[in-house]
């Protein structure tokens, strides 16, 4: 075999603590090393091309370049490979950026390291063998989970495109956190005159299949071929017969359920539609308050409902889909602003949060877009916003910025003085964070010309003094203590990851941050992707977006799926398992470890059973190679022979330079 | 060659052998990396799809030919990106901590963990205390040939074995 090295200095991320030169020069003692070289940037263009030229001049047929991570750039040197005529398997790389250059200053043994890191490679490399991808069939349907903006905008996209689009979204109606929001910032147009159409283009889209009320129960399968089983819970209403009159909800005569919609500031029949623009516009049954499902006694909305869709039997079902592309959508919840204590939340009627203020200042709120406090009924004349509530507080387990609180303090304060023109509002800020487009503007305007009061500090307690609230705080510009005295105090709650990303990030085998966000691929050139192939995220599952970046991402993840189902075939990996037939003796223990299902029980010519792999089922995780007893069943590329040959050079050897 | 002296470390290294899946471990090096989290220079991390993939082999292989520790990381249970490939091989790494001990080498130079992707910090922490505890331990002694028997276990043996009898070990004390 005749093999090239290249290290790579990665102009000095590499080269400053890592002897570049010296690991070329040794690595060309390796065994069937005939060309080594070190250059300044292997990844660019000119890298590319010393590769091809040196495979081409040199008779390569191995190639390792030690540079950064292989989940950085594999993909790129072996696309260089297949162009100089290599297979593409044919290509190791040694990690010498990320696990050793940017982790010690020790040059000297850095260098070491980065050497026997590129023997471990060379070592590997002899083994290799060239791997030719199968082609498969795609199917072109798409599942969007999470019907808020960036979900619907994703949905829309791929629907005009003319790709079938299966959307699942937990809540009754889609819409997701804009559909509450009473204006946007810093436009202050109508949330729902924008959103409102966008809704209606879902439910009319002939492309578009909508489960409300329904969560993924289940995803198998792999890209351009999932199967996934989704959950319709029960609403005990026929929704293919209900058209949303409302006859019911005037009825029924249990009043005291929470309005989840209105977060909880008002409360609401037990059948409801949450509100009149909702779609799909259905009525559903909350179990928890229905005189009928808890007593057994009631089922008046069955004797008013028109169409008699009422369905007290009603239980879950269970649907089953086949798509080829999933885009996650799943979004945001708000923090649980209770944790604290010292701000009476949850305790003092008139501490609010923001999104329940939103509710309040929304004409079709239960208001009716009059701003008055929870507690009398009154209306306020003195506002205090208290922002990073549940952002920037490690104490509390949310060091992270939520990114949008700033924005939507400016635009409630400047609201609040269009609602009500003789009232004053206070702001309490830790920075001012307005990086969009019009944003540090719309806040500038928001003291300028709307004379809301910024003060620079944090709020250490809130406590009632008869119907009042003080507000006691410091601020750190001027040095000193400030008491307010609040008809209302607004929390600027920040935004934490939905409940249950967790497990629907294990559903679809993606990772989350420590957060509960879903992780990008790559945070800045794949912002989109996850390292599951077929699986894109959008929005604020990702962490706190605001609309524009949620409907920008929502259009991106789109784009992706597009991409991926402009191909007819795709190819699949070749680095999956293979069966030694002739090792087999037919055990078939690794079918019974495979976690997908991908080998099948074959019989040879002369009647012996033995185990074959579905190549297109099969994931590549080797958990079978190490169940066989026989060693019959071999991954590709990280082979028993590959991965002993990596821990021979490393360990037998002892440094011999 | 005149590089070679340049490429001589100060003091050694010990060997320390690492087998790290590529969805959430690996993941979890390069984060450590990106945000450049210092650590010893010991380890060298040899990648694999999944810790299912993780033969208990590779480990006792790497420990026999002379290295000092090994530590291997999978992905956290429930988070493995082929669904249950952690679960078989925590199974595996319990089998072989126990097969460990009996073999004379130490099991504490090996160790098992569960990093993710986002996790640089824990990794860089993984790292640090793995290798602070090889370096405790000190080199790994030299494994001798031979069979691990005294010479007059292996006479009573071979005299049970010519008489068609059973191992003198296994048989019931009268
Ligand atoms: S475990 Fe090995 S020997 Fe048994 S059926 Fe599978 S491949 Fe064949
Ligand atoms: S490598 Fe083996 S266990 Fe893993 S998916 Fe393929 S056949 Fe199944």
């Amino acid at each position: 075999m005749r093999i090239g090295v290249f290290v790579c200095h990665c102009g000095s991320n590499i080269a400053a603590t890592v002897d570049c030169p010296a690991v070329a020069e040794q690595a060309g003692t390796l065994q069937d090393v005939v060309f080594t070289t070190d250059t300044m940037y292997t990844c660019s263009e000119p890298g590319q091309n010393e590769i091809i030229s040196a495979i081409k001049e040199q008779k390569l047929d191995g190639v390792v370049v030690a540079s950064c991570s292989p989940r950085m750039h594999e993909a790129t040197f072996r696309r260089a490979l297949e162009r100089a005529g290599l297979n593409r398997y044919m290509l190791e790389m040694a990690n010498i950026r990320e696990h050793v250059s940017w982790i010690g200053k020790n040059k000297p043994r850095n260098t070491i390291k980065a050497f026997e890191l590129v023997k471990i490679a060379v070592a590997k490399l002899r083994n290799n063998n060239p791997l030719h991808a199968n082609k498969f069939d795609v199917t072109k349907r798409v599942l969007v989970i999470g019907g808020g903006v960036a979900g619907i905008q994703a949905a829309l996209d791929c629907a005009d495109a003319g790709y079938q689009v299966v959307m699942v979204e937990r809540e009754q109606s889609i819409g997701g956190k804009m559909a509450k929001i009473d204006k946007t910032f810093p436009t202050v147009d109508c949330s729902s005159c924008i959103l409102g159409p966008k809704m209606v283009d879902v439910s009319q889209h002939e492309n578009i299949t909508l489960y409300a009320m329904s969560e993924v129960e289940k995803i198998e399968g792999y890209v351009g071929n999932f199967d996934v089983q989704v959950r319709k819970k029960a609403t005990y209403v026929n929704w293919a017969d209900c058209t949303g009159c409302g006859a019911c909800m005037e009825k029924c005569p249990s009043k005291k359920n929470v309005d989840k919609f209105n977060e909880g500031i008002s409360k609401c029949t037990s059948i409801n539609i949450p509100f009149p623009q909702a779609i799909p516009k259905k009525a559903a049954i909350d179990p928890s308050g229905c005189l009928m499902l808890q007593k057994g006694k009631c089922g008046v909305c069955a004797k008013v409902c028109p169409t008699k869709c009422i369905d007290f039997e009603q239980k879950d079902e269970i649907l089953s889909e086949k798509v080829g592309a999933v885009i996650a959508a799943t979004g945001y919840d708000m923090f649980d602003h209770s944790v604290y204590k010292q701000y009476g939340a949850g305790q003092y009627p008139d501490v609010i949060t923001s999104l329940q203020y939103e509710r309040l200042m929304n004409a079709s709120g239960p208001t009716g877009g009059h701003i008055v406090r929870p507690s009398d009924g009154k209306e306020p004349k003195k506002v205090v916003f208290v922002q990073c509530v549940g952002s920037r507080d490690p104490s509390v387990g949310r060091p992270y910025c939520s990114g949008f609180c700033c924005m939507y303090t400016a635009k409630q304060a400047v609201l609040t003085k269009d609602h009500i023109p003789d009232s004053d509002s206070y702001v309490f800020y830790m920075d001012i964070r307005s990086p969009g487009k019009g944003y540090d503007e719309f806040t500038r305007r928001a003291q300028e010309q709307y004379g809301v009061q910024y003060v620079r500090g944090r709020v250490s307690m809130i406590y009632p003094k008869g119907d009042n609230l003080i507000v006691r705080g410091a601020d750190t510009l001027a040095g000193t203590q400030v008491e307010v005295e609040a008809d209302l105090v607004v929390l600027a709650v920040g935004a934490e990851s939905a409940k249950n990303a967790p497990a629907l990030a294990e559903k679809m085998r993606i990772s989350y941050d420590s957060y509960g966000f879903f992780m990008e691929a790559h945070p800045k050139l794949k912002p989109v992707e996850t390292n599951t192939a077929g699986v894109y995220l959008a929005g604020s599952c990702l962490g706190p977006r605001d609309i524009p970046t949620s409907v920008g991402q929502g259009s991106a993840a789109a784009a992706k799926v597009m991409t991926l189902f402009s191909k007819d075939k795709l190819e699949s990996d070749p680095q999956v398992s293979k069966v030694n037939a002739s090792r087999c003796v037919g055990c078939l223990k690794c079918a019974a470890t495979c976690p997908f299902g991908a080998i099948k029980e074959v019989t040879d010519r002369a009647g012996n059973v033995k185990a074959e792999v579905i190549e297109t089922v099969c994931q590549g995780c080797g958990i079978c190679t190490v169940t066989c007893p026989q060693g019959a069943i071999q991954l590709q590329h990280f082979t028993d022979n590959q991965i002993l040959a990596e821990v021979n050079a490393l360990c037998q050897a002892q440094l011999d330079f | 060659m005149s590089g070679s002296t340049g490429l001589l470390a100060e003091g050694q290294d010990l060997r320390i052998v690492g087998f790290l899946c590529n969805w959430c471990s690996y993941g979890g090096a390069d984060t450590a990396g990106v945000a450049r989290c210092e650590q010893p220079t010991d380890l060298r991390v040899i990648r694999v799809p999944c810790s299912g993939r993780i033969d208990p082999l590779f480990i006792a292989r790497a420990l026999i030919s002379g290295a000092d520790g090994v530590l291997v990381s999978g992905c956290h249970p429930r988070d493995c990106h082929y669904a249950e490939g952690n679960f078989y091989a925590r199974r595996r790494f319990e089998m072989l901590k126990q097969f460990l001990s009996v073999t004379g080498i130490d099991p504490e130079r090996f160790h098992y963990t569960w990093v993710s992707a986002s996790e640089g910090q824990r990794w860089q922490d993984v790292v640090t205390s793995f290798t602070d505890r090889i370096h405790k331990l000190g080199p790994a002694p030299k494994l001798s040939g031979g069979t691990g028997y005294d010479e007059e276990c292996l006479k009573e043996i071979a005299a049970a074995v010519a008489l068609g009898d059973e191992c003198p070990c296994h048989k019931e004390k009268a």
